[in-house]
């Protein structure tokens, strides 16, 4: 099968196969890397930009496809593919879409290696550029970070597609063919952003034990993380549970985050900065699981905020028949216990920035907790405290906890309920007794 | 030799005209542009570099990448600004922007040179008006999504190999390229648009610009 093709061409062929692979999987990484992505063109050729392209290389990246290629090249039944995925802070994960660059039998004898093949390989980099903008996942990993992050995976061998769920589509970027046979390039990608939690209760990290795992529905339900994350404006909400990862053959990674690196014209002397603990790394809790593609469907489970431990007893409206019943003193017991108000302690595994988010909770105390502050030379905005016997100050100290309404306490009302309940039969009877009475006020009236 | 002819249409509100021309042109012309060529001695010649950015759009829940030069993106957006200002404001209307490639063709005096288009993208834009932000808010997504299958289709068409001019030598560079660019070097190419109002009746540019582009070769 080689025989036609001159050891010179054999050469190139397999260096040029080699380059492509490590820069194509360079261009899927970095766009997932959740920021834009920016090279200068240079008139002049430097003599180190493959393909004619200016495609940064991420050390790391490098050398996780090194890795899985371990000396091998792509070849038929040999594909390199590179999983995407996303990782809630809550350790939840998702596979989003695989990337796969294989290669079929069909051979192109007649085509020339060094210019042919090297161009063709430059235009499908430059489709890759294109279409790796065009699915779901770039949109949601140009908005990853405090709730979720994404990562890649890269593995050689036979290609696994189960992990994206029913109805998952393809898109074919491209193909090339050669003396050896026909490279393709194409982009399975997850449809259905729903999935179950099979989480192990022992992966739960340290302050976030005691998540929902049941399939509550949930219509909208938003994470109680700063205001400063997600954008998309409030459609759906939820925590997305977890697939289980299926296992791969061949040479893998371990799924890998990568920080952005600084951006840089030219080729990247700097190492990429620490992004690999970010598995380990809590992070605030809620995920932001928008619809960027109409294909899309969600269901959602009931999401808990951040730094809340489950709840005790679930306080539905549908279980109290009063108005209001929320705002009733059993609400006032579930504030004692609301981490929201008191701060449960830092777990050891606290980054910077969770205790960031922290202080911001714990600045949201209501009313019944103020046993807790003592106030001290209250002086409100915009008052006088001049003559008058109470000023504001005095007034507000005074009234500050007013005793509860009694309509509002669950066993009074309750019994006011029953007791009003029994008397209606004898007040009607009543009523229809005097009819005569109420028909001639009515006509006093008009 | 045929020209292959490709269409491509989409609807779009009115302040999103511009992204949206300026996304599918800058894919096909992000495929169909080179780095500059450097001739030397015996024939070879080397090509730089072509460096690639990606585009945020502000009205459509979308991004592009582009090529990196800003000389080429200045070009595009003012072709696109003059469709955008015949198509009108505030009106609903269709029309058309058609980005070609082309070889010229030397031929001896007194005739000019030929311009042999040998690939024509055609993109027909609907234009919509919208009632309130709600509608405004799902037409965001929905030309993104629309955008996203256009740049699919692109791709597809690209991949597919059909003709391409030979290079060149460098004598013939520029009947195949456009070397006016410092950075980069896209293939021959023109825009021209047309215009349909409400009411149906044509208006098209094309002859007064075909005619334009005779003078100044």
């Amino acid at each position: 099968m080689d025989s036609d093709l001159s050891p010179q061409d054999k050469k190139d062929l397999d260096k040029f196969i080699k380059f492509f692979a490590l820069k194509t999987v360079q261009v899927i990484v970095q766009a997932r890397l959740g920021e834009k992505v920016c090279t200068r063109s240079l008139s002049s050729p430097t003599g180190s930009d493959w393909f004619n392209l200016a495609i940064k290389d991420i050390p790391e990246v490098t050398h996780e496809s090194k890795k899985a290629l371990a000396g091998q090249l792509p070849g038929i039944e040999r594909s390199m593919c590179v999983e995407i995925s996303l990782k809630t802070s809550e350790g939840d994960s998702m596979e989003l879409e695989t990337w796969c660059l294989e290669m079929n039998e069909k051979c192109d004898r007649d085509i020339k290696v060094s210019y042919t093949v090297y161009n063709r390989m430059s235009l499908l980099l430059k489709s890759l550029l294109a279409i790796t903008r065009v699915t779901p996942a770039y949109k949601l990993s140009r908005k990853q970070g405090h709730d979720y992050v994404i990562l890649y995976r890269i593995y050689f061998g036979e290609v696994q597609l189960t992990g994206l769920g029913e109805g998952f589509q393809t898109v074919r970027v491209g193909v090339v063919g050669t003396p050896i046979g026909t490279i393709t390039l194409s982009c399975a990608y997850r449809t259905n952003l729903a999935f179950m939690s099979t989480r192990a209760p022992g992966e739960d990290e340290g302050a976030y034990n005691g998540v929902e795992d049941s399939q509550e529905v949930c219509t909208t339900s938003f994470s109680t993380s700063p205001p400063s994350q997600m954008g998309v404006p409030g459609k759906e909400g939820g925590v997305p549970q977890q697939v289980p990862v299926q296992p791969c053959h061949g040479a893998q990674a371990e799924h890998r985050r990568v920080s952005s690196c600084p951006p840089a014209d030219h080729v990247p002397a700097t190492p990429s900065s620490s992004g690999e603990d970010a598995e380990t790394s809590s992070r605030s809790v809620g995920v932001k699981s928008g619809s960027p593609c109409g294909l899309l469907e969600t269901t959602f489970t009931r999401k808990v905020g951040a730094f809340v431990n489950k709840p005790g007893t679930k306080v539905t409206t549908a279980s109290l028949d009063l108005p209001f019943a929320a705002f009733a003193p059993r609400a006032y017991d579930l504030e004692e216990n609301d981490p929201m108000v008191q701060p449960p302690e830092s777990s050891a595994t606290s980054s910077p920035l969770q205790g960031s988010l922290h202080s911001q909770g714990s600045g949201e105390s209501g009313g019944p907790a103020q046993d807790d502050f003592v106030m001290v030379d209250f002086k409100p905005a915009f008052s006088k405290d001049d003559l008058l016997p109470m000023d504001l100050g005095t007034f507000y100290r005074e009234f500050q906890n007013p005793p509860q309404l009694t309509s509002l306490t669950i066993d009074v009302s309750s019994q006011s309920m029953a007791e009003d309940l029994d008397a209606l039969p004898e007040k009607l009877a009543v009523y229809e007794k005097n009819i005569d009475e109420f028909d001639a006020f009515v006509d006093t009236l008009q | 030799m045929n020209c292959r002819s490709e269409v491509l249409e989409v609807s779009v509100e009115g302040r999103q005209v511009d992204e949206a021309m300026l996304a599918l042109l800058h894919t096909i012309l992000l495929h169909r542009s080179t780095g500059k060529f450097h001739y030397k001695k015996e024939g070879t010649y080397s090509i730089g570099t072509v460096g690639t950015q990606d585009i945020d759009c502000d009205y459509i829940d979308f991004s592009f990448v582009r090529v990196s030069s800003d000389e080429l993106d200045r070009v595009i957006r003012k072709a696109v600004g003059e469709f955008k200002d015949a198509m009108g404001n505030g009106t609903d209307g269709m029309g058309q922007i058609s980005l070609e490639f082309y070889q010229k063709k030397k031929s001896r005096w007194p005739f000019s040179d030929e311009c042999i288009p040998w690939e024509v993208w055609s993109i027909k834009v609907n234009v919509v008006n919208l009632a309130n932000e709600q509608e405004r808010q799902i037409c965001r997504e929905k030309v993104g999504e629309k955008l996203g299958e256009k740049v699919i289709n692109i791709v597809e068409v690209i991949n597919q190999h059909e003709y391409l001019p030979k290079m060149p030598t460098q004598s013939e560079v520029d009947n195949v390229f456009d070397t006016s660019l410092k950075d980069v070097q896209p293939y021959l190419y023109k825009i021209t648009f047309q215009i349909t109002d409400t009411l149906g009746t044509s208006v098209s540019t094309t002859m007064r610009r075909l005619i334009k582009d005779t003078l100044a070769l």
